[in-house]
């Protein structure tokens, strides 16, 4: 067993295997693709050891409904895949997001669309913060960009997706997923939610249901408005953001996993030669650090947004900074990692 | 202190054990350090490679296109990644496989080690991939070669446990090369 504050070399889709096991994930089940079979082979040998439950199901579908069985009893229950896979598991998330019931799907994404290439890919962010499946509904999204950080986000993705009974999504690209660095693990967690809303057998109380289906339609738009409200709190508590070097910067940046990760090391850079560049890194999708990218507005000349998309984000910091600046994008597809250098020229360009 | 290494060859020479135990050597030097591996379908027999970065320093990208030092164990690699090797970098040829004659560069620094010779005058050729890593940690002081050793222990598995001493003579002996005449200065290492 790692022992806690012991560093190991590991990649990102074990290390976030590790951390769901520490959060108290008892149930998985998923269906192999690259890049990301290593977390379900880490769950496969690990999680039985804790008394969890591991299912390699016949389909990316029958596992997300596995998973909305398993989270109908108050297991804390995840899944995994690759952008294809999680493109198959739409309509369960929007059950699970209906039902209100936690879960936490990780998405180590790669170059689409169609079945695209097993390359690293930041592609599904539409997909992933604007619903994906049908209805109206909202997933947290959680970025991480180092696996450290994965491990982090995956505590914190349980805990959110209990507070809210919703299903937390964590997106990274698959240079994540495969990539190892030095890692930290944090304690098993030892306390238990209490989840009075749980099918667990209905013996001595009376009984309850969890269901999607309203067939009234003011019935219905009683239970959208209560989930708009969740959505509208989640909007107000849980943002996450970092940002760096905003006094006084010309342009400021904005990225998050991968390409975060690949332009602080570029504004690090520009940073030492004298350029006022800063860098606003999202670390929830959902909800979109909209005021904070708000604000910065009032005090830069412009943004650039770098994706490894065609422009997916981008749309969200134009919606804040409401045409007061211009917006600039530069994003690379298909797999395609940019070096550090590639986004200094970038920046360099647009000083 | 930033530098990189691509180590690249044929499925089963042990090109990512080498890169791994590099990543840990440097990870217990309190040195930032991304390792990533070639992923996906390969066949047994087909190319093997990965990316190590060290640096002292946040690691923007694990991915390097131009590589300040790479290590090739056969010739497909040599073929391919010699041309990517940035000028004034260095390059480590596993001789046994990939000849000399095939290597085109004049700007950049090489060394020609007789790898699979070497490990299998120790005992087996199975550890060719780290006289190289020796070769390489000599040559670039990227690591101090008596970390690596000591990282043995963590990075061979179980199953390879038998090869664990044969590993580390390989280490020692793939430096003793480079100290024996094949020292280089400046290796690209910034």
């Amino acid at each position: 067993m790692i022992a806690v504050g012991e560093k190991v070399l590991m990649r990102g889709c074990e290390a976030m295997a590790e951390a769901a096991i520490r959060a108290g994930c008892r149930f998985y089940a998923g269906y192999p693709i690259t890049p990301q079979s290593e977390l379900a082979e880490y769950m496969a040998r690990e999680l039985p050891k804790y008394g969890g439950v591991f299912i390699q199901s016949e389909s990316e579908i029958a596992a997300i409904n596995m998973v909305l069985g398993a989270s109908v009893t108050g297991t804390r229950a995840m899944t995994s895949s690759s952008s294809p896979g999680i493109s198959l598991k739409q309509e369960g998330i929007s059950y699970l997001a209906a039902c209100e019931l936690p879960a936490v799907i990780a998405n180590f994404s790669r170059g689409g669309p169609g079945l695209g290439n097993i390359a690293p890919s930041d592609a599904d962010y539409f997909q992933a913060t604007k619903g994906g499946g049908h209805g109206d509904y909202r997933n947290i999204v959680l970025a991480p960009y180092s696996v450290q950080e994965t491990v982090e986000l995956t505590h914190l993705a349980f805990d959110l997706a209990d507070r809210y009974r919703n299903p937390v999504l964590i997106l990274c690209s698959g240079l994540i997923a495969q990539m190892m660095e030095p890692v930290e693990f944090m304690p098993f967690r030892e306390e238990k939610e209490e989840k009075p809303w749980a099918l667990r057998g209905a013996r001595g109380r009376p009984s309850m249901v969890i269901k999607s289906l309203y067939l009234q339609d003011v019935e219905l738009e009683g239970h959208d408005l209560k989930l708009q409200e969740k959505y509208k709190e989640i909007r107000e508590k849980e943002v996450r953001v970092e940002a760096q070097h905003l006094e006084g910067a010309k342009l400021v940046v904005v990225a998050f996993g991968t390409a975060a990760r690949v332009a602080a090391s570029a504004v690090e850079e520009v940073r030492e030669e004298g350029l006022p560049v800063g860098l606003i890194r999202p670390i929830t999708l959902f909800p979109f650090p909209t005021d904070f990218i708000r604000k910065a507005a009032e005090g830069t000349d412009r943004f650039l947004v770098l994706e490894l998309s065609g422009g997916q984000m981008v749309e969200d910091v134009e919606l804040a900074v409401r045409g007061r600046v211009p917006v600039e994008f530069y994003g690379r597809m298909g797999g395609v990692v940019p070096s550090p250098e590639e986004y200094l020229t970038e920046i360099k360009k647009r000083l | 202190m930033y530098t990189d290494l691509m180590v690249s060859g044929f499925g089963g020479q042990g090109v990512l054990i080498a890169g791994r135990l590099l990543s840990y050597a440097a990870m217990r030097e309190n040195k930032h350090v991304t390792f990533f591996p070639a992923y996906g379908p390969v066949m047994r027999g087909g190319e093997a490679y990965c990316t190590v970065v060290i640096s002292t320093r946040l690691i923007g990208s694990p991915v390097v296109r131009n590589p300040l030092t790479v290590i090739v164990m056969n010739l497909p690699s040599l073929l391919s990644l010699e041309p990517r090797v940035k000028p004034g970098g260095l390059l480590i040829v596993n001789a046994d496989l990939a000849d000399r004659s095939h290597s085109r560069r004049e700007d950049i620094k090489k060394i020609f080690v007789p790898a699979n010779t070497i490990a299998e005058g120790i005992g087996s050729g199975r550890v060719a991939s780290m006289v190289t890593l020796g070769a390489y940690i000599e040559a670039t002081g990227a690591v101090t070669l008596q970390n690596a050793i000591s990282c043995l222990d963590k990075i061979i598995t179980e199953k390879h446990r038998e090869f664990l001493h044969l590993d580390e003579e390989a280490l020692n002996k793939g430096a003793e090369f480079v100290r024996a005449g094949h020292r280089l200065q400046d290796t690209g290492i910034r």
